[in-house]
């Protein structure tokens, strides 16, 4: 049956070509994007509170701007999101109660606390820059509202690692203090920073058929070695080395060599025992709870003025 | 025919649920280009809608002007329709310029 009512939809897969929110489609691709895509979206939102927990704390008025800034991003990032997975069917509004109740995950680096205002840099330069590489495949993937709202999510994230790799940069040539800082953040985001891309590729069950759906185009492992060679210079340049002894170049793969990954932390954080799961997801219910009023405030204020005519398009 | 081209969130929007309503924007990007689809937001009127379409999608300039259109206001072609819909242009290649045979040497033709 699937071949008759969907064959347009293969063809249009093959062919390289996008999938718009109203064409036919297996329920499974509806259903595997609409999680992936909430996923993604939960895990902006919820991304805001690590770095928001320095804005009052940023050394400068310029930090405090561009940390401002960042994570009004990160908002918009969440918005564009829940967008897309709309135009799939789901609603926002229960997307949130999937969130809030724990049925929805968002990324586990987002349950690691922020010590050290370092940890604003470590995400920008690691955390964002990881996020990059998963990311910009993303904007060729098969369902075109969720890679249009990746192309704009990409073009955003780089000013995101920028300020990350600056904030490092001067902390680094700062006093010994703030080196050390600087190096003690690196080395408590580098190993969950490389768990964000997922597990490997020998234990990663919806990889296959995502990829020949072409919502994914790279495995996890490979997106993984791709972050690895390109962060492994920049952490020369700004002075500061990585905590992987076993990290090295391997002349004949051309690619870095790097040490045993702790799998068994990554599954903790995900089951809800990392450092901080409880307290990520009270303050998102809270502030879900706590804006219930303006919600409503605002739908009645709409409701009356219902009649009154906008402004005219021009 | 039916409703809001992108929105199953929009047209065909099951009722009830306690978001605002979907709005479709489109943005100026500068001055002699046309407005063009930007994405959706959920706002309580159109005044905000235009607010909120603001601050999401020109935090960077990226607009000089902004539309905002009720989601379920947008009337599209549907995909089962595709083919019948858009079939009388596709026999008719003497609509475009590259159908006519000119002799060589002929210029501004």
């Amino acid at each position: 049956m699937h071949e008759g009512v969907y064959r347009e939809f293969e063809e249009t897969i093959a062919a390289g070509e996008r999938i718009e929110p109203r064409d036919a489609m297996p329920p499974e691709y509806r259903a595997t994007l609409i999680r992936q895509i909430a996923q993604h979206a939960h895990s902006e939102i919820i991304g805001m509170q690590p770095e928001a927990n320095w804005i009052t704390r940023a050394p400068s008025l310029r930090r405090k701007a561009i940390l401002i800034a960042k994570v009004q991003d990160e908002a918009g990032h969440g918005l564009y999101l829940y967008g897309a997975a709309e135009t799939l069917g789901a609603r926002r509004d229960e997307l949130l109660d999937r969130l809030h109740a724990g049925r929805q995950k968002y990324s586990s680096i987002f349950n690691y606390p922020t010590l050290t205002w370092a940890d604003v840099g470590a995400i920008g330069w690691l955390v964002d820059g990881a996020a990059i590489v998963n990311q910009v495949p993303l904007c060729r993937c098969s369902y075109g509202p969720y890679a249009r709202a990746m192309t704009r999510i990409c073009k955003e994230e780089s000013f995101h690692q920028r300020q990350g790799y600056e904030l490092l940069l001067a902390l680094s040539h700062g006093t010994e203090e703030q080196h050390e800082m600087a190096q003690d953040a690196v080395n408590r985001w580098w190993w969950p920073s490389l768990m964000m891309f997922g597990p490997p590729d020998g234990e990663s069950p919806r990889t296959e058929r995502s990829m020949a759906w072409k919502i994914k185009r790279h495995t996890n492992d490979e997106l993984r070695q791709r972050f690895v060679d390109i962060v492994v210079p920049q952490a020369a340049s700004l002075g500061l080395t990585l905590p992987d002894p076993l990290l090295r170049w391997n002349e004949e793969r051309g690619h870095h060599d790097f040490g045993p990954i702790d799998w068994a932390e990554f599954h903790a954080v995900l089951r809800g025992e990392g450092p901080c799961n409880a307290q990520r997801l009270g303050q998102r219910r809270r502030a879900h709870e706590e804006g219930a009023w303006v919600r409503e405030a605002a739908a009645a204020y709409a409701a009356r003025h219902a009649a009154r005519p906008a402004g005219r398009a021009a | 025919m039916s409703g809001a081209a992108d929105v199953p969130g929009g047209a065909d929007r099951v009722p009830g649920g306690t978001d605002w309503p979907l709005w479709e924007v489109f943005v100026r990007p500068r001055r002699g280009l046309a407005h063009t689809h930007a994405g959706s937001l959920h706002a309580p009127d159109a005044e905000l809608a235009l607010r909120n379409a603001r601050d999401l999608y020109t935090r960077r300039g990226e607009g000089v002007s902004i539309w905002v259109v009720p989601a379920t206001e947008i009337l599209a072609s549907s995909p089962e329709e595709r083919d019948p819909f858009f079939a009388p242009a596709a026999d008719k290649p003497y609509r475009h310029p590259t159908f006519y045979e000119v002799p060589e040497g002929v210029r501004s033709l």
